[in-house]
């Protein structure tokens, strides 16, 4: 597919680069960016307008629910949410029923996407078997089925012995295992974050420790094997320092942060919103600060949005039973733009280098960048344009975010995959 | 004069004034306690449901004799500890409630926040019997007022609520309460049952029995559940009971016309001495005979009554 993208502002972190220019991708890869290009005949041009003109943005936390929770989510829907939120490619994690822990389910995600799927799949396998967190599961052969990391995301590995053995296995294939870091017996039965919001509402709290320990272990167990781990949604100013420390010290160990844990305090619960249940639980004003300090100074290298689609009926009981999860591809930009750089806590280019080389970066994924030769991705964003969060319109079937009502400023205006255009103006072009 | 709000969740939302009027509507409510004929015709034709899907028996007796002297229509209905384990949700069951066109739906259930469900899906008036480990509204009322009977009033008197705070909704209703009517209190058991945070709510906190209940005018004692022992916040029923029971040797240690408290059911020989519960500082039974008067209040308040009626 060829596409010429004409008078953007394009920032492309990658290449330190924020100038008007065009983008031409020629056969589905990024051909040339520069000022007033010129294109084959008959190349379908889009005109951007001055809109923000970026790579495409890459989502490397994200649950497609397929298979085995088709009522939550799809390979065809999520992805779609994905294209509609600006998002170009999705790692998809691996707690589906039959967990991905085998060649065979990596092969039917990847199928799906093939065929239904509006964006690019990365999916990510299993660290043990079921998810079970007792045997190693076959690591190997999923990274040749094209699994890009390994997780047992919801289930922390509680076994420190087998995961250092899972962290030296996987260094033949060379895919970083993305850990869940929630210290499991800590956090037995807790429902928010341990404090006095928690106390107030007579909920089971869920400690900060629970994340801090696992993190600590995390980060000795990488230094131990030379063997890369990212933390999933770190979100605690403790685990924050531990990780900037590791960094410093070059420890293989990389964090993403979720737009709501930038975004919410653990006040979202004072109306018991199952919609504001998740793990790791929101946290008190003092952790969001800390968040936000360390995805402007690098210490997190990606914005992931943990999107955790769920049914009506999962979400819809008393705050004990109600399901994990706030749905995040088609609420993250606006939120994004609108409370990040918005509110000064970093500038448009880093936020961008967030979600663009950043997570590319953890998971070594192609793209990310508009460099000739790179998959012609791309975002634009419309930053002017007002956004009103309606869970009613998402292409996502999950209706879950405590976000509905919401107004934000800046959203994704077109999203563009191997350069054929999969969003518009908020509308998904394909079939 | 009524209450301004469709529903009693909690005492947290509470205003002093509204603590008041509901105080002195329950002292006026006593009166009928005593008549010959208990009933008086104030809610004649409105219905009050009393769902219940949490063992409770004094709770729930307590809200339905309430009711009945109102001359309301009082359905109980219990159930499973746990909507999903009927198969039918809380919010299936409050719908097919709703069907039926009830003025007021009472609820007891286990989960915290399970109320604020129901107050949010219903038209009719939710009343609070108590939620998991958040709040238990009419415990804290009644406490009140057996409180301020025998001191004649509530400002200025320090309480000693002593136990399992982290899982009591008594201790969160009851430290709500008395704080908004100028009360000192304080707080004690071992420190595994102490919330987080718990000081930013205007108490003391102290880890030993004799500290807490020096020079108190109230000390509260609440009841231990026994499954706190496998979870490890306790080592032993018997060492929780030598450190933290009120005896009556410790009491020698608290002032000579202190009032003694529990919300019941009371685990004897565990928080509390036998010669303790059954001694002359003990008010416990008055506690009880005070549920009624302040549930017909709530009810009489939420649902409309007109005083007349109530004089008549």
């Amino acid at each position: 597919m060829n596409l010429l993208i004409r008078h953007g502002r394009v920032i492309d972190p990658a290449n330190a680069l924020d100038a008007g220019a065009d983008v031409l991708i020629l056969d589905g890869v990024v051909s040339q960016v520069g000022p007033g290009l010129p294109a084959p005949v008959g190349t379908p041009t889009v005109d951007a307008g001055g809109r923000v003109v970026a790579p495409g943005f890459l989502d490397i936390h994200v649950h497609l629910r397929e298979p085995g929770y088709e009522y939550k989510e799809t390979v065809a829907t999520g992805t779609r949410a994905a294209a509609a939120g600006g998002f170009t490619g999705i790692a998809c994690m691996a707690n589906t029923n039959p967990a991905n822990d085998t060649r065979a389910v990596t092969d039917l995600i990847l199928a799906r996407a093939r065929v239904e799927g509006a964006v690019r799949v990365y999916p990510i396998g299993a660290v043990t078997r079921g998810l079970g967190g007792a045997e190693l599961a076959e690591l190997g052969e999923l990274a040749e089925a094209g699994c890009v990391a390994y997780s047992d995301d919801g289930r922390p590995v509680m076994n420190s012995a087998l995961l250092r053995r899972a962290l030296e296995y996987a260094q033949a294939f060379g895919k970083p295992i993305v850990s869940h870091a929630e210290d499991a017996h800590l956090a037995d039965g807790g429902v928010m974050h341990e404090g006095i919001v928690a106390t107030e509402l007579g909920l089971r709290g869920i400690p900060a420790t629970a994340e801090e320990i696992l993190v600590a272990r995390d980060i000795a167990l990488a230094e131990l094997t030379g063997q890369r781990i990212h933390i999933a949604h770190v979100s605690t100013a403790a685990a924050l320092r531990l990780l900037r420390d590791a960094k410093a010290r070059g420890v293989p160990v990389t964090g993403e942060v979720t737009p709501h844990h930038l975004v919410l305090t653990d006040d979202a619960l004072r109306t018991y919103d199952p919609n504001a249940k998740i793990a790791p639980p929101l946290r008190p004003k003092r952790d969001v600060e800390a968040c936000r300090e360390a995805l402007a100074d690098g210490t997190l290298d990606a914005i992931a949005t943990d999107h955790a689609p769920h049914a009506l009926a999962d979400k819809e009981v008393e705050l004990d039973q109600a399901a994990n999860g706030i749905v995040g591809l088609e609420t993250a930009i606006p939120l994004c733009l609108t409370h990040l750089v918005g509110e000064r806590v970093l500038d448009l280019p880093t936020l961008i280098a967030r979600l663009t080389v950043g997570p590319a970066r953890v998971l070594d994924l192609p793209g990310g960048r508009l460099t000739p030769g790179a998959p012609g991705d791309v975002t634009i964003l419309d930053l002017d344009r007002e956004h009103r969060v309606d869970p009613g319109r998402f292409y996502s079937k999950g209706r879950n975010t405590p976000f509905g009502g919401w107004v934000c400023r800046g959203t994704a205006w077109m999203t563009v995959v191997g350069g054929r255009v999969v969003m518009a103006n908020g509308i998904v072009t394909v079939p | 004069m009524g209450l301004k709000r469709k529903d009693l969740l909690e005492i947290r939302t509470l205003e002093p004034a509204e603590i008041q009027t509901i105080l002195d509507t329950a002292a006026s409510m006593k009166e009928i306690a005593g008549r010959e004929i208990k009933k008086v015709p104030a809610l004649r034709g409105k219905t009050v449901v009393n769902l219940f899907l949490e063992p409770s028996t004094r709770t729930r007796t307590s809200f339905e004799i309430a009711g009945k002297w109102l001359s309301a229509d009082v359905v109980n209905v219990s159930g499973a500890s746990s909507s999903v384990m009927k198969g039918e949700t809380l919010l299936d069951t409050a719908k097919n409630l709703e069907a039926m066109s009830p003025d007021c739906v009472v609820i007891r259930h286990v989960a915290s926040g399970a109320p604020h469900i129901l107050a949010r899906a219903l038209r009719c008036s939710i009343i609070n019997a108590g939620d998991g480990m958040h709040e238990h509204p009419t415990q804290a009322l009644l406490d009140l007022l057996t409180i301020r009977e025998k001191r004649g009033h509530l400002e200025g008197l320090s309480v000693a609520i002593v136990g399992d705070i982290a899982h009591s909704r008594v201790a969160r209703s009851n430290i709500w309460g008395m704080r908004k009517m100028g009360m000192t209190v304080r707080v004690a058991g071992p420190p595994t049952l102490i919330p987080a945070g718990v000081e930013e709510l205007g108490v003391k906190v102290s880890h030993r029995l004799e500290d807490a209940i020096r020079d108190v005018d109230v000390i509260m004692m609440l009841r231990l559940q026994q499954e706190r022992m496998t979870a490890n916040y306790i080592p032993s029923l018997r060492e929780y009971a030598r450190l933290y029971g009120l005896t009556l040797d410790k009491l020698r240690g608290a002032r000579a016309d202190v009032l003694i408290m529990h919300p019941g059911p009371v685990n004897r020989g565990v928080e509390l001495a036998p010669e303790v519960a059954d001694g002359p500082y003990s008010v416990i039974l008055e506690q009880v005979a005070n549920g009624v008067a302040v549930r017909m209040a709530l009810l009489y308040l939420l649902l409309g009554g007109r005083s007349a009626e109530v004089a008549a």
